[in-house]
């Protein structure tokens, strides 16, 4: 988990071991995950990038198009979908949130009081990594039934009147951000858990001993120490719920849930309008890494070592 | 926080268990205001377990603890007016040199903030590295800083968890200098918790020697040195030469005992010994010893053991260390101070040994001659 936590941590202060010169053994050792990307990612991205300004062939059929400089693509499609753009990064950040406020406590118990227990350390986090022994997609139709209408929480909730008669869970909003929070909920704990395992205990009885609380020597020592791992995590939540389509489609209702990876999605494979869907896909992808890079800029300068 | 500053601390009847671990056992602790107290034993005799108790990082078993009067037992770290010097330093590596000086200051929402830990951060002589953080210092400068966010809090009570153990003999014996002086300048209350003799020795006005839980001797370094009353305490506290005997004259007119050891009459202070009849240890320590060639008498009022053959010989700089085995008796060391250059007697050498007798001490003969006298270096 170290390589997660270390995503938010550029500016770490290490002192810069002398230089050798790489010998060949290191470019033989990187050539295949070279290919690998060159192949599979380069490619790629070139070919979403060409297809984007893709133009459909006159006289054609569906699905036919030709070669084209069309950068009005892409603000058709913005002028179309930005809703569904807006949305997307409105949920995925909803459920960054929640995966943060349910996943750090989550972290901390495991990391820190849990410690010196490794048996129930390991055995906690082999729970929160056992959701991905089934199939994602069946947990997420899964919550289709936890918020069915004639489901517990639904009544639970109407019983509390924190819910009205009447109002239901599925299909809504809500019902997405849960699923998205649901699924990416590993992806906070473990790099937290990473962040916080590494603290030193020493440093928070050094926060008491200078006069703090537990409360301040948790706001002041502990959740800095540990913001390399909740940038991470944040990353990791943010970014993939972002394009996600999956919870969108199972537990959303097509209008005011439907996010850019549905549209990509449907556009893509059922009206076959490829220069839509690349130039969304490579929208999304500028959006997201101005996003980020924003992101981590300012996590980066301020907090981190 | 009202406590008086320097205030002393009061341990009374203290018990730590840890499971069917006794730490510390029904330990009396008694610290002067003002002074450099240092607790002194091998590692898991229990002493940073004190330490830990007095800042409120541990809550003892039973016995209370009293810091400036008031009775602590029971209350929480951050509201015991104590600060600690971690071994680890524990510096907070988020935040600044100054940063971490200043952050016991902003807890208790103290006013000139910057100036005082400018003042801090002086003190120690590190005021041109405050916008630094803690890794780009060395480990000198760090233990330092430790220091400075202690200090700057002027705690009733400063306590030192082996601050020195990190650092090179060297920068140890500086920092041992720095330390010293830095307590006169504020004089604070400074209780210092460390397993090498010559530091608290150096350092403290007082020094308690502890082993299994339990403190073995109390008092000033030199008082502790000249007059052990354990044989844990000759052993770990310098070097001593200790041989069993048997007390077979009562005290005669001025004071001595006479003791059969090994043979031999020695003559030891009735004052200077924990039991006055049986069996006793006969004790000195190896610098009151001096070499009898052939030929050369013992003066009055001195001791001699021996002949004993010389089994060792190592030059050590100012002074050459002796082995001499002596038959029926043990090994005794004997200091000779380098007054005239080097090594005086041969490897082999048959040899008397004397020491004035005024210099002898007698502990009880029920103990481990070797106690305490472990392999120092073995030490973390």
């Amino acid at each position: 988990m170290s390589l997660l936590t270390g995503l938010g941590a550029g500016g770490a202060v290490t002192a810069a071991p002398t230089r050798r010169p790489p010998s060949r053994a290191y470019w033989w050792l990187l050539l295949p995950g070279l290919v690998y990307l060159a192949l599979f990612f380069v490619v790629p991205v070139g070919a979403l990038l060409g297809t984007s300004l893709y133009v459909p062939v006159p006289g054609g059929d569906v699905g036919q198009y030709q070669p084209a400089f069309a950068v009005g693509n892409y603000a058709d499609a913005l002028a179309q979908f930005w809703p569904q753009l807006v949305r997307s990064f409105v949920f995925a950040f909803l459920a960054t949130v929640v995966t943060l406020v349910v996943g750090y406590p989550v972290a901390y118990a495991i990391a820190v009081r849990a410690r010196g227990r490794p048996v129930l350390q390991g055995l906690l986090l082999v729970l929160v990594v056992a959701p991905f022994f089934t199939s994602f997609i069946l947990r997420t139709i899964a919550w289709r039934q936890i918020l069915a209408d004639d489901g517990f929480v639904v009544a639970s909730l109407q019983w509390l009147h924190l819910l009205p008669e009447g109002a239901r869970l599925t299909a809504t909003p809500f019902a997405v951000v849960c699923g998205l929070a649901y699924n990416f909920l590993p992806f906070m704990i473990l790099p937290i858990y990473a962040s916080l395992e590494r603290l030193d205990p020493r440093l928070v009885e050094a926060g008491a001993d200078l006069y703090a609380s537990p409360m301040t020597t948790f706001r002041t020592v502990t959740f800095p120490l540990s913001l390399p791992g909740v940038v991470g995590g944040t990353l990791l939540v943010f970014i993939p719920a972002s394009g996600d389509y999956v919870n969108s489609s199972l537990l959303g209702n097509n209008t005011n849930t439907a996010m850019i990876g549905q549209v990509v999605d449907a556009r893509f494979f059922r009206l076959l309008d490829y220069p839509t869907a690349a130039s969304l896909s490579v929208v999304l992808m500028l959006a997201i890494l101005l996003l980020v890079a924003a992101y981590v800029r300012r996590a980066g300068t301020e907090e981190l070592l | 926080m009202s406590v008086a500053q320097g205030a002393a601390l009061q341990v009374e009847r203290v018990t730590k268990a840890f499971g069917g671990f006794t730490a510390v056992d029904d330990l009396d602790l008694e610290v002067p205001s003002g002074s450099f107290f240092a607790l002194l034993g091998p590692s898991g005799c229990g002493k940073t377990t004190t330490l830990r108790m007095v800042a409120g990082l541990e809550q003892p078993t039973a016995g209370s603890i009293t810091i400036g009067g008031r009775d602590v037992t029971g209350t929480r770290a951050h509201q015991r007016p104590v600060n600690t010097v971690f071994q680890s330093y524990a510096l907070f590596p988020h935040l600044t040199v100054g940063e971490n000086v200043a952050f016991g200051l902003r807890r208790r929402r103290e006013r000139d903030v910057d100036r005082r830990v400018a003042e801090a951060l002086e003190l120690v002589e590190l005021g041109h590295v405050a916008d630094r953080r803690p890794a780009q210092l060395s480990g000198g400068q760090q233990q330092r800083v430790a220091l400075a966010r202690a200090v700057v809090n002027r705690p009733a009570l400063l306590l030192l968890d082996e601050p020195l153990g990190a650092l090179d003999l060297k920068l140890r014996r500086q920092m041992q200098l720095e330390l010293k002086r830095i307590q006169d300048e504020v004089g604070l209350t400074f209780v210092h918790v460390t397993h090498d003799q010559e530091e608290a020795m150096t350092m403290a006005d007082t020094v308690a020697v502890m082993n299994h839980g339990r403190i073995e001797q109390l008092g000033a370094p030199a008082d502790l040195y000249e007059l052990p009353r354990t044989a844990f305490v000759a052993n770990f506290l310098g070097q001593s030469n200790l041989a069993p005997g048997t007390v077979v004259e009562g005290p005669d007119g001025h004071g001595l005992l006479g003791v059969d050891v090994g043979g031999s009459r020695v003559r030891l202070p009735a004052a200077r010994a924990v039991a006055a009849a049986g069996r006793v240890l006969v004790g000195v320590r190896p610098e009151k010893v001096r070499i009898l060639v052939p030929g050369q008498e013992p003066g009055p009022g001195e001791n001699v053991l021996g002949p004993g053959v010389v089994t060792d010989v190592s030059f050590a700089g100012v002074s050459t260390q002796y082995r001499v085995e002596l038959t029926g008796v043990g090994t005794f060391g004997v200091f000779a101070q380098n007054l005239l250059g080097g090594a005086t007697v041969a490897h082999g050498a048959v040899v008397r040994l004397a020491w004035s007798a005024q210099h002898t001490f007698g502990l009880s003969g029920d103990e481990d001659v070797a106690a305490g006298a472990a392999d120092l270096d073995g030490e973390p």
